[in-house]
C-alpha cells in the first residue's frame, strides 16, 4: 500500500521543514522581542517604527512576503544572504521572510504579556536605580515571557505550518514534496493523510510541551 | 523627639506644583527634610501626600517648582535620574517585590546591577539586611510565598541594600492585615533610631507620635501644619487638622 513512497525522501523533506521552523522561530523570537521593546520604549521614533512595522507586516499575506524575498530581494536587488548555491539562497530567503512575518505576531503576543506586568514592578525597579533597558530586560520581559508561553506556542504552531509557503520559492520542504507526489502518484487521499500526520507529529508535541512549560513558568502573584 | 543636631538640608522642595488634569494635587509645596530627620506625612485621602512622596524620586513628575536632593536638583531623566533613584530608597504600599525572583535576588539585584558589587558581597549584605528585618529564613522563597508583613520587610531590606541617603515610605502598612502592621512599624522604628532620614506617608498615628521628629499635615494639596508630633497631636492650630484628628482619634 505504501509502495509508492519509494524514491521519495519524505524524512528529508520534513527535516527541511523542521530547519525552516527552528531558524525562523529563533529569528522571530529575537526580532519580535526587539520590536516589542521598541513598542513600549519611551522614544517616540522607536515606538512609531515598531507600530508601523507590525501593522504593515502582519497585514500582508505571507505568500507575498516570501515571493518578494525571492523576486524582490534576490532577483532584483541581488541580496543572496551570503550563499552561492540556489537551494541555500532560497532556504535563507525563506527563513528571512518567515522571520520578518512571524516577528510581528511574536511582538504582539509579547506586548500583551508586558501589559500583564503590574506597574508597581516597573516602579520598584526604577526606584532602585535601574535604567530603562535594565528594567525591561531584568524585570518586565522575564515576567512577560512567562505569561505568554501559551500564545507563543500558538505562534510557533502557526509558523510550523506556514513554512509550507516556502514551497512557493522552491524550498524543498514537505509541501513541495507533497505537490510533486500528487503530480506523480495516484494516491491523492493517502498522500494528504501522510503529510497531515507528518505535521501533526511536529505540532502536537510542541503544543503539549509548551502547555506544560506555560504552567511551570507562570509567575505567582 | 527633637530634630537631630547638625542635620543639614537633605531634601528640599520649593514651590512644587502638580496637577492631575483639573485636580491641583500639590499646591506650592515648600518642605525641607534634614539629614537624620524622620518626617511623617499625614492627612485625609486625596490630600496629595502620596504624590508628594513619589515626587521626591520622580515617580511623579512635577509641573512647577524645584526638588533638590543632597544639594543636586532632581534630574529629569536618563542616567542621572537612575543614579538619584538609587540613592533614594522607596517602600510601596503594595510591596512590589519582583515576583519572578527569590527574596534574596530581590535584595541583591540593585547591588549587582546598579552598584556593581560582586554577587558574593551582595549576597552577604542581603543576608545581613534580611536578618535585620527578621526574614533571613525566607531568603530562598518567592515573594508570593510570604505574608504581607514579611514581603514589606523584604521590600525595606531591598531599599536599604542600596545604602540610600533617604528612605521614602508610601503608606507602607496600608495593605497589611492588622496583626502584621506592628512587625513592619517595628522595623521602621528601628531604622529611625539608627538615624536614617525618612519620609513616611502613613495613617499610623501611633508611629507618628513615637518615631517622628516632625509631622506634616496635608489637606487638599497643601501643607497645613508642619510641627512636632506633641504639638500637632496635643495642640493642633488649624481647624482642618482639628477636624481630621477628631475623626480619627475618637474611637
Amino acid at each position: 500500500m505504501f509502495d509508492f513512497l519509494q524514491g521519495y525522501d519524505l524524512l528529508g523533506a520534513f527535516w527541511v521543514t523542521v530547519q525552516l521552523t527552528v531558524y525562523s522561530a529563533i529569528g522571530s523570537l529575537v526580532w519580535g522581542t526587539l520590536l516589542a521593546a521598541m513598542r513600549v520604549s519611551p522614544v517616540p521614533l522607536m515606538r512609531g517604527f515598531g507600530t508601523a512595522y507590525v501593522n504593515i507586516v502582519r497585514n500582508i499575506p505571507l505568500t507575498v512576503i516570501i515571493v518578494f524575498t525571492s523576486l524582490g530581494l534576490f532577483q532584483t536587488l541581488g541580496v543572496s544572504l551570503g550563499a552561492e548555491r540556489f537551494t541555500t539562497i532560497n532556504f535563507r530567503l525563506a527563513v528571512l521572510g518567515l522571520t520578518a512575518y512571524t516577528s510581528a505576531f511574536v511582538c504582539e503576543a509579547l506586548r500583551s504579556g508586558i501589559n500583564t506586568v503590574p506597574l508597581g514592578q516597573v516602579e520598584a525597579a526604577r526606584a532602585i536605580g535601574l535604567n530603562f533597558p535594565q528594567v525591561l530586560r531584568l524585570i518586565v520581559l522575564p515576567q512577560a515571557f512567562r505569561s505568554v508561553v501559551g500564545p507563543l506556542a500558538n505562534v510557533l504552531i502557526a509558523l510550523t505550518k506556514n513554512t509550507t509557503v516556502a514551497a512557493a520559492i522552491g524550498v524543498a520542504e514537505a509541501a513541495l514534496l507533497m505537490r510533486e507526489m500528487i503530480e506523480n502518484e495516484a494516491q491523492l487521499l493517502l498522500i494528504s493523510v501522510i503529510f497531515a500526520v507528518g505535521f501533526l507529529c511536529l505540532t502536537l508535541p510542541t503544543g503539549l510541551f509548551l502547555g506544560w512549560v506555560a504552567k511551570k513558568a507562570a509567575v505567582k502573584r | 523627639m527633637p530634630v537631630p543636631d547638625g542635620g543639614d538640608a537633605l531634601v528640599v522642595l520649593r514651590g512644587v506644583d502638580k496637577h492631575f488634569g483639573p485636580l491641583h494635587v500639590l499646591q506650592s509645596i515648600d518642605l525641607t527634610i534634614h539629614r537624620g530627620e524622620v518626617v511623617v506625612v499625614i492627612g485625609p485621602s486625596g490630600s496629595g501626600k502620596s504624590t508628594l512622596c513619589r515626587a521626591i524620586n520622580r515617580l511623579e513628575t512635577i509641573d512647577a517648582g524645584e526638588i533638590v536632593v543632597d544639594g543636586r536638583p532632581l534630574p529629569a531623566e536618563g542616567r542621572e535620574l537612575a543614579a538619584l533613584r538609587a540613592d533614594v530608597g522607596m517602600v510601596f504600599q503594595s510591596f512590589n517585590l519582583f515576583a519572578h525572583k527569590t527574596v534574596l535576588d530581590n535584595v541583591t539585584l540593585g547591588q549587582i546591577k546598579v552598584r556593581k558589587k560582586d554577587r558574593k558581597k551582595a549576597e552577604e549584605r542581603a543576608r545581613t539586611l534580611l536578618d535585620r528585618v527578621g526574614v533571613a529564613s525566607q531568603a530562598d522563597k518567592y515573594p508570593a510565598q510570604l505574608s504581607g508583613g514579611q514581603q514589606q520587610r523584604v521590600a525595606i531590606a531591598r531599599a536599604l541594600a542600596m545604602d540610600p541617603k533617604v528612605m521614602l515610605f508610601d503608606e507602607p502598612t496600608s495593605a497589611l492585615d492588622p496583626e502584621m502592621i506592628n512587625e513592619v512599624l517595628e522595623v521602621m522604628r528601628q531604622l529611625a533610631q539608627d538615624g536614617m532620614t525618612m519620609v513616611v506617608v502613613t495613617h499610623e498615628m501611633g508611629f507618628a507620635r513615637s518615631a517622628a521628629h516632625r509631622v506634616v499635615f496635608m489637606a487638599d494639596g497643601r501643607i497645613v501644619e508642619a510641627t512636632t508630633p506633641d504639638e500637632f497631636f496635643g495642640n493642633p492650630r488649624s481647624d482642618r487638622a482639628k477636624d481630621f484628628l477628631s475623626k480619627i482619634l475618637h474611637h
